[in-house]
């Protein structure tokens, strides 16, 4: 997927002015917030098992080597091939090269973002394959040649209204925007689609190591279709997704569950240790598994290592005011949000995504969402630390800083300026109020005023006071 | 990241003022009402004169070294003190949690920041917390309905909630409303409010609207630079509402400052 992070601050200004999106994420966030809100009041112990899923997933991100192995040796028991790929265009190579040795044609595929990470699609249809996208959302996306913008909600940016235009157009039915209508509509195109398949392509939520199973949280049921129906089952997995055991599933899944959507459970939890075995009634006959490192285990290397215990809940992205109002096509990449701002930078390269860390006002709301309590703003404040060592800051910015910096190591310089302020901004306002700085200072009066400086400092006020005799 | 460091119990201790540059310069009767309440509660207050700033802007735009000499400057003001407060929990949370963030690597630095940390208090924190009072005693002349707005580092990186809704529900003539998203950040953000205008306005203009909407007369915050976002999105509005300082609310000044 091209990357787009640098025009973050053009796009977000054109999400804002976008009625139809705004109406889109009001609706669609609004929902994931008082969801997660919900389901996690009503969760038994959930400040202690929001603690419990944080500890397994530092735990199995410190031994991710070894669950790594495990993993591999239990699956492949099972009759499973585990394959690594390095990085994007080697896993979208393997699932050719697999596709190839099984003389497949058609591939049904269940939602994934690891494989949107690779850019899967594209890759398969340019190696001649059919690719049909089942997960609802997802299959808008792929018909509309959009890209999802939410980690849980791949069309959270559509209104109900355009999905049912563009199924009018493309799937050719009666207009409607009855959602139970639409999807059956979604249905009946991909029936058969399912039954012929050759392949099926997933992701994974978790990647159990104690016992080789592939875990799969999903509402519509596609995923299974996916991964049962075609003779061979292709699952992508995000290396840091693997953890230690089933208990560890148990206290995730629920949280995932609960602050992604606010359900107990999802319709469906699928979970995979291997292709069919001769005495099962269905199911593949052939399973792979690749883990994707892409980047994963270098950043698991630096101090963002925290950043990989993201279980994708989209949580963040719900409850972040900025997300709210720009959508998660602004952030440019394939991770939107709070947590996108921190990822993205790190898989990209910090300069294809240098205005990331900034796109956040460090209100902390991501960080009390999240579920495995990853400290989001901390890692914001760090890549931002990281941007001005190596120099991609605005020299502006740095001169204000160096400046600052002189001014607040000094008493007498901090209240010489002060008062310079005071003079400059009283000679220029109006009712006590600045309308419209010069310079970088306008951005602000762009769209607010500006309070002028007081006649006299708070320094001055308590010398004052000093001199008239109150202590 | 930030280590969470306990507060040492302040009662019966002298007040070193941390009045912060946003109060000290634009808003100073703002930090006179906070000294007010303090004396009135009984507090001996003191006013360290070197002091600047927190130097969190430095930090929260990413220049550590920046914001390293600014807040050494800031322990060496406060080297004497016995408790410091100060009427912002954005400025409390940097002393409190990213001073020993930006000293990890300089221990006799990192000593003088982690006992900076333990005796440094958000001023309705102090009150409630440190002296243990929850009734200031204090009634305004005109009845008034008023809502609270949450700043974010006070809520979420001092746990600054029930603190403040305390102080202004026990005041007299004082009815406490609800302001729909009161947690919802404003937008500010510091530097973030000049690099990114229109997301920040975008997010201001939520705040506007709930603030439209509120029952309330006035809204209370803890924080003047979440007060200086919103009152300019008030004022460029034209919406006659205004956010007042809590130290302003709870020294009975309420009526200078909402014009």
């Amino acid at each position: 997927m091209q990357i787009k992070a640098n025009d973050f601050v053009q796009s977000a200004t054109i999400a804002i002015h976008d009625i139809t999106l705004q109406t889109a994420l009001d609706r669609g966030t609004g929902r994931g917030v008082n969801g997660r809100i919900a389901g996690m009041a009503e969760a038994n112990h959930a400040a202690a098992l929001r603690e419990q899923a944080r500890a397994s997933r530092l735990r199995a991100l410190h031994d991710m080597p070894d669950l790594l192995e495990q993993f591999e040796q239990k699956f492949t028991e099972r009759g499973g091939t585990v394959l690594y790929a390095e990085d994007a265009q080697a896993c979208n190579e393997l699932v050719i090269e697999i596709a190839r040795q099984h003389g497949v044609h058609k591939i049904v595929k269940g939602k994934s973002m690891a494989t949107e990470e690779t850019g899967l699609n594209h890759a398969l249809e340019d190696a001649g394959l059919e690719v049909i996208e089942t997960d609802l959302g997802e299959f808008v996306v792929q018909i509309d040649h959009d890209t999802p913008s939410h980690i849980v909600y791949p069309i959270i940016h559509k209104t109900r209204e355009q999905v049912s235009a563009l199924f009018v157009e493309k799937l050719g039915i009666e207009p409607t925007t009855d959602p139970g209508a639409l999807t059956k509509a979604a249905r009946a195109y991909m029936r058969d689609h399912f039954l012929s398949a050759d392949m099926g392509i997933t992701g994974g939520n978790f990647a159990i190591a104690e016992t080789g199973t592939i875990a799969i949280v999903t509402n519509e049921g596609n995923g299974r279709m996916c991964s049962s129906l075609p003779r061979v089952h292709v699952a992508v997995v995000g290396i840091e997704k693997v953890i230690e055991n089933v208990d560890d599933f148990g206290t995730l899944v629920q949280l995932l569950t609960r602050s992604a959507t606010g359900q107990r459970l999802t319709a469906y939890v699928h979970m995979m240790s291997g292709p069919a075995h001769v005495e099962d009634e269905d199911g593949p006959e052939q399973m792979y598994v690749i883990f994707l490192d892409n980047g994963r285990s270098r950043i698991r290397e630096t101090e963002y290592a925290e950043a990989l215990a993201c279980i994708r809940c989209g949580a963040c992205l719900n409850t972040c005011p900025v997300y709210q109002n720009v959508g998660g096509h602004s952030y440019g990449w394939v991770y939107p949000g709070p947590i996108g701002a921190v990822i993205t930078p790190l898989m990209v390269g910090i300069h294809n995504a240098a205005p990331l860390p900034h796109a956040s006002s460090l209100c902390g709301a991501c960080k009390t969402a999240c579920p495995v309590d990853i400290d989001i703003p901390a890692m914001l404040l760090r890549l931002r630390a990281d941007l001005v060592d190596e120099g991609d800051t605005p020299a502006v910015i740095t001169g204000a800083i160096k400046g600052w910096r002189v001014a607040m190591s000094n008493q007498a310089l901090y209240e010489a300026s002060g008062k310079a302020a005071s003079i400059a901004s009283r000679a220029i306002a109006e009712d006590g109020q600045l309308h419209n700085l010069p310079g970088m200072l306008g951005n602000w009066t762009k769209n607010r005023d500006f309070p002028a400086f007081a006649p006299k400092s708070f320094h001055e006020l308590w010398r004052e006071r000093k001199l008239n005799g109150k202590r | 990241m930030a280590k969470h460091i306990r507060q040492l119990p302040a009662k019966h201790k002298k007040v070193s003022f941390f009045v912060t540059c946003i109060v000290d310069m634009i808003y100073p009767e703002t930090g006179l009402s906070a000294v007010e309440v303090l004396e009135r509660l009984g507090c001996e207050v003191d006013f360290p004169q070197a002091q600047t700033c927190c130097g969190q802007m430095g930090f929260n735009a990413g220049y550590r070294d920046d914001a390293t000499a600014v807040a050494k400057h800031f322990l060496d003001s406060y080297k004497d003190a016995e408790v410091i407060v100060t009427p912002s929990g954005s400025c409390a949370t940097m002393v409190r949690h990213f001073y020993t963030d930006l000293f990890a690597d300089d221990p006799a630095w990192y000593d003088r920041a982690v006992y900076a940390a333990s005796i440094t208090w958000e001023l309705t924190e102090f009150i409630v917390d440190g002296l243990g009072i929850t009734d200031i005693g204090a009634a305004l002349d005109l009845p008034i309905k008023v809502a609270l707005h949450d700043a974010c580092h006070g809520l979420r990186g001092l746990g600054i909630k029930e603190q403040p809704r305390a102080l202004v529900g026990s005041m007299g003539g004082v009815t406490v409303e609800e302001l729909k998203g009161a947690d919802q950040c404003c937008g500010f953000g510091g530097l973030f409010a000049i690099k990114m205008p229109d997301v920040s306005g975008a997010m201001l203009n939520d705040k506007v609207q709930a603030i439209v909407e509120s029952a309330a007369d006035v809204i209370v915050t803890c924080d003047a630079s979440c007060l200086t976002q919103m009152n300019g999105g008030l004022s460029r509005q034209g919406c006659p509402k205004r956010v007042v300082h809590i130290a302003d609310m709870l020294a009975g000044k309420v009526g200078q400052n909402a014009d």
